[in-house]
């Protein structure tokens, strides 16, 4: 109990997030993209089935602790904001185990007129400038599925993936959502098997196209214009080539209460201000949030992230 | 028994899982930025020692185990079953090979084990890290050969034969490590 006031970062490790937000900052500022403060109690909320938004009651008012910046920076993006960063907190209940804190520090940006390439290039300066240069790998989601699993993810049938996700698990599953089927192969089999420096990962499947466009691929299967980046097999960044279409947008909101409904999960979720942004018209742009906590993990080489924060979750 | 969702497996929890006393040594939390979380799990099947490795989609839950470590004197052997007392409230348990093991080899009688009881039965049997027993049959000692080199076969009263050193004589008491079974020293006092 004695030793519990204590940080759970040391001075070197606290210089070391110090030196990699000053970095960051001046990052953006040589790029002129304009660094912006949103609210982190909101009312609006996302609906995805795996992200569980805390709920706050602020005299009466049930808020939102945000999940991630996305919405209201593209509110800010929808009002001619052009290319905007931020450093913020984010909330997620229930993520505790030595790589999450239910409360952590992202990065997120936005370049109005990039496309995925341009927008992945910038992320890995800005990566190699603090890390050093990087050995970089690049493949698409589909490549890693059918060198590791022999299976194209966006053909593979709901049995075959049933079989192989309950395979990779050691026991038979109870029937999962697609895009869950292909979280769990990707988190039990395929990321053990990414390369050390930076994985770039493209083209996911439709389902977890989240608030990102989708497009047809070579095959002339429909993936979503998404990429992620692992850096030393941990998931870093997650990049999107925003949706703007509000009609869109809306009929994934309704597909995800759904969702949530048959899970019991919380459906006062969703957000009106962001609908009617995208609405008034949101800018060609891509965008990616990139997890600092992990990023200085892989600065400093210490793999448990409540030995980077002044006070991790069991001692805030 | 209660039942245990994933967010509440604790390393030591016991719980069953494909009808046998399982024991939870490790519990990795695995979640995707946007995608579902799963819970890679240890096992130690307690039936068997056998380590298993399974997931679980967060928030399936296992029932608990009736499994319970307790310190039991032990008896005598009936030729099947090894007869086993409570010292406290004298109630009695015989364990049979499965649960014994090769641990028949360090029980002594009087002395306490642990013995893990599962729905009230004895499930496994656990031997203290060192045992003293004393030297049965062994071929005569070597008179100045303290030193080095050179050992034999020893019985001792359990019947378990160890390696000993040339010089130990039969009716010495002996410090064995269990875990090797291997000669440690001479039993102290």
């Amino acid at each position: 109990m004695t030793n519990l006031w204590r940080p759970g970062a040391d001075n070197v490790a606290l210089i070391a997030r110090a030196e990699m937000l000053t970095h960051v900052r001046h990052f953006f500022a040589q790029r002129k993209v304009l660094e912006v403060e949103t609210p982190l109690l909101c009312q609006g909320a996302p609906t995805d089935p795996h992200l569980a938004s805390i709920q706050v009651d602020t005299n009466g008012e049930t808020r939102f602790l945000q999940t991630s910046p996305e919405f209201a920076m593209k509110r800010l993006l929808a009002a001619d904001s052009g290319d905007i960063f931020q450093i913020c907190k984010s909330f997620r209940g229930g993520e505790s185990s030595p790589k999450h804190n239910p409360e952590f520090t992202m990065l997120e940006w936005y370049r109005t007129g990039f496309d995925l390439p341009e927008l992945i290039a910038e992320l890995i300066t800005l990566l190699e400038q603090i890390l050093g240069e990087q050995v970089v790998f690049e493949t698409s989601y589909q490549a890693l599925f059918e060198q590791h699993l022999r299976v194209n993810p966006h053909q593979v049938s709901a049995e075959l993936l049933a079989d192989l996700g309950s395979k990779a698990a050691g026991r038979k599953l109870a029937a999962m959502a697609r895009a869950d089927w292909l979280d769990l192969l990707m988190s039990q089999v395929v990321e053990p098997k990414l390369p050390a420096g930076i994985a770039v990962i493209t083209d996911f499947p439709a389902c977890q196209a989240a608030l990102s466009q989708t497009a047809i691929n070579a095959d002339g299967d429909d993936v979503a214009k998404r990429f992620e980046i692992y850096i030393n097999g941990v998931e870093l960044a997650n990049g999107y080539l925003e949706l703007r279409d509000s009609e869109e947008l809306a009929k994934r909101f309704e597909a995800d209460r759904q969702i949530r409904q048959q899970q019991n999960l919380a459906t006062n979720v969703g957000d009106d201000y962001l609908l009617a942004a995208m609405q008034s018209g949101l800018p060609a742009c891509a965008g990616v949030a990139v997890g600092l906590d992990r990023l200085l993990m892989a600065k400093t080489g210490i793999s448990n992230i409540g030995q980077l924060l002044s006070f991790p979750f069991g001692n805030a | 028994m209660a039942n245990y969702s994933t967010n509440e497996f604790r390393s030591g929890l016991k719980v069953m899982l494909e009808g046998d006393p399982c024991a939870i040594l490790d519990n990795e939390f695995v979640k995707p930025g946007k995608g579902q979380a799963f819970s890679r799990v240890k096992l130690r099947n307690l039936t068997n020692g056998r380590v298993w490795e399974r997931t679980f989609k967060s928030g399936e839950s296992l029932e608990g185990a009736d499994v319970m470590d307790t310190d039991l004197e032990y008896m005598y052997n009936d030729g099947e079953f090894w007869h086993f007392m409570d010292p406290e409230t004298f109630d009695q348990y015989q364990a049979d090979a499965n649960a014994v093991g090769d641990n028949y080899k360090w029980l002594k009688e009087q002395e306490k084990v642990e013995v893990t009881l599962y729905n009230g039965s004895p499930l496994s049997v656990t031997s203290p890290n060192f045992v003293d027993l004393e030297v049965a049959e062994t071929d005569p000692g070597l008179k100045g050969d303290t030193a080095q080199g050179g050992s034999k076969p020893a019985t001792l009263t359990t019947g378990a034969v160890v390696r000993v050193p040339l010089f130990i004589n039969i009716g010495e008491v002996l410090r064995i490590d269990t875990r090797t079974g291997e000669y440690v020293s001479r039993a102290k006092g």
